[in-house]
């Protein structure tokens, strides 16, 4: 193994240990409550990051993954009362078969129409679940928690420790691909289609692959949030606001390497867990509009872009 | 040429590619042999980029086929072509903009050339730079494909297509916007590159270099083949002066 790989792997080690280690002190449940939403961003950020920076498709639909991941889930737990673990290993196969569908509209679409084709799937699975009555139609459904299981003393807890897995999951699958001729496959692609399979990139292959890892790591990533609200409806599962928080995530921490798009869901996670406590959660939207204006203008690259500029470049760091 | 009992490096039959009314390409027939360096000609309009097209992938004929090496290649997708040994420059280059000269290359060394069995990385970059110092580009290969001129533009497509290690280098007007000595040294570069069981179809408008390059010319004219043969035949030939020049 490289002394990346291992330097890597330690980190990730070192990440769940403390996360482990604070849901057995911290007592008071609310930073888990909040982390668990920048957790759950940095999943989808990071596996949004795959489709939508290495290979420049631009995947407004992020909302359908994630809704169809917490549907997933409620389909479940009604039908089978399946465990956690099983909700998200389906929602992730579910997933991964979505994003083999909006794979094959690479094939005839590109740039602003694919974008726009993402937000009517999102618009055609939301209207489907809206009239689906076994999983609560529009009105949404009331889920029950089951017991907690060991170490943890509280079902958040345990969602946080899980989601920190997640995390690790979607990280360490987004720097293979980025390390792997892969990633130099999907970055070639992005620049020039046609060059790049004029040069021996399978275009189609690498297209379809980016969008299956990414639709089952972001359904993935959404199956715990119907344990976590306990409870699910259409509007809030596929709500477009998930599809704009994480491209600007994306963005604003840059798509050049993995590390872009956690700190982006970091910093934009948890300034929105900030102001929805402290003044309102209708100002999110705002702030993150006039953030991602601020970004595109003066760090287009975003924030790997600045800290390239910096001394100690991070890009080197694999 | 090819020598009598050989198949053919490339053999185009009865191509004919139309886009709705309009016949681009109209039953083409011709073989071209190994390591031939072959001249492409024509006015514009006439059908020559097509014809690249159809042989490297990027478009499917109407009807006919391209036989690479024997084998009925005429719908693989152009990846599979490039496995196969078919390289290509563009009209217009192409880089890829977000990567330095040598990443460029890597591309083709990662995907194409899987063939020569490049394992590791290093190995694949001793190999990158080894065709940079052969086109002349060795300087620039950590710089940004940004920031390079015309020339070394070109030289950098010709670079990457011969990282595939082709059997078959198409140049699709490589010269293109080039002055009188960046256009020699493109030619000089084309002409060390052929020879070692590379075949090159040189599509190009500057006659003095086809005649320079070519073993043999094929000028086509709205679609069909007017004259081929050798270079000075095929200038002396009325038709093709007619096509250029006008009645």
């Amino acid at each position: 193994m490289q002394k990346s790989s291992i330097a890597f792997w330690c980190g990730a080690a070192v990440f769940l240990i403390v996360v482990l280690v604070l849901t057995q002190t911290i007592r008071n449940e609310y930073p888990f409550f909040a982390g668990y939403v920048i957790l759950q961003f940095v999943v989808l950020a990071v596996a949004w990051s795959i489709l939508g920076g290495y290979a420049g498709y631009v995947n407004f639909g992020t909302n359908a993954f994630f809704g169809v991941g917490v549907y997933t889930a409620v389909l479940l737990i009604k039908a089978f009362e399946a465990p956690l673990g099983v909700q998200i290993a389906v929602a992730a196969v579910i997933g991964s078969l979505l994003g083999f569908g909006v794979g094959l509209l690479t094939l005839r679409m590109r740039g602003i129409f694919f974008s726009i084709a993402t937000i009517a799937l999102a618009i055609i699975i939301e209207t489907s679940v809206t009239n689906w009555r076994f999983v609560g139609g529009a009105a949404g459904i009331q889920l029950q928690r089951p017991p907690v299981m060991a170490p943890f003393d509280t079902y958040v807890k345990m969602l946080f420790f899980v989601q920190a897995l997640l995390v690790v999951v979607a990280v360490a699958t987004t720097r293979t691909i980025q390390n792997s001729r892969i990633g130099r496959g999907l970055q070639a692609l992005r620049d020039d289609e046609l060059a790049a399979e004029c040069t021996g990139v399978p275009t189609l292959r690498l297209k379809l692959l980016a969008c299956v890892i990414s639709g089952a790591l972001i359904s993935a990533g959404g199956a715990p949030a119907a344990m976590y609200l306990q409870f699910a409806n259409p509007e809030s599962a596929f709500n477009l606001n998930y599809s704009v928080s994480v491209l600007a995530m994306s963005l604003i921490g840059g798509t050049a390497h993995w590390i872009g798009p956690v700190l982006g869901a970091v910093l934009l996670g948890a300034t929105q867990q900030l102001l929805a406590v402290t003044i309102s959660s209708e100002v999110n939207v705002l702030v993150l509009g006039i953030m991602l204006v601020v970004f595109v203008v003066g760090a287009p690259k975003g924030l790997i872009g600045l800290l390239r500029r910096a001394p100690s470049r991070i890009g080197d760091r694999k | 040429m090819t020598a009598p009992g050989e198949a053919p490096l490339l053999r185009i039959e009865a191509l004919t590619k139309s886009f709705g009314g309009f016949v681009a390409l109209d039953n083409i027939n011709v073989d071209i042999g190994k390591g031939e360096r072959f001249g492409l000609i024509g006015p514009n309009g006439s059908g020559k980029t097509t014809l690249v097209n159809c042989i490297s992938g990027a478009l499917r004929p109407s009807k006919g086929s391209v036989l690479f090496g024997g084998e009925d290649i005429t719908t693989l997708p152009p990846n599979q072509r490039s496995h196969r040994g078919i390289a290509r420059s563009f009209q217009i280059p192409r880089p890829f903009r977000s990567m330095t000269v040598i990443e460029n290359l890597m591309v083709a060394l990662d995907f194409a050339a899987s063939r020569h069995l490049l394992e590791s990385a290093s190995h694949r970059r001793d190999a990158a730079m080894a065709v940079l110092t052969r086109i002349g580009l060795a300087s620039k290969a950590d710089v940004s494909t940004a920031a390079l001129t015309q020339v070394e533009l070109r030289k950098m497509e010709l670079a990457r297509a011969m990282a595939i290690g082709p059997k078959l280098l198409i140049s699709d007007e490589a010269m293109a916007g080039l002055s009188t000595s960046e256009v020699d040294e493109v030619l000089d570069l084309l002409i060390s590159l052929g020879g070692e069981d590379i075949a090159i179809i040189m599509i190009e408008h500057i006659m003095q270099a086809v005649m320079r390059f070519s073993e043999r010319v094929m000028c086509l004219d709205a679609g069909r083949i007017i004259a081929i043969g050798s270079p000075s035949e095929v200038m002396g030939n009325p038709r093709v002066q007619e096509a250029y020049l006008g009645t």
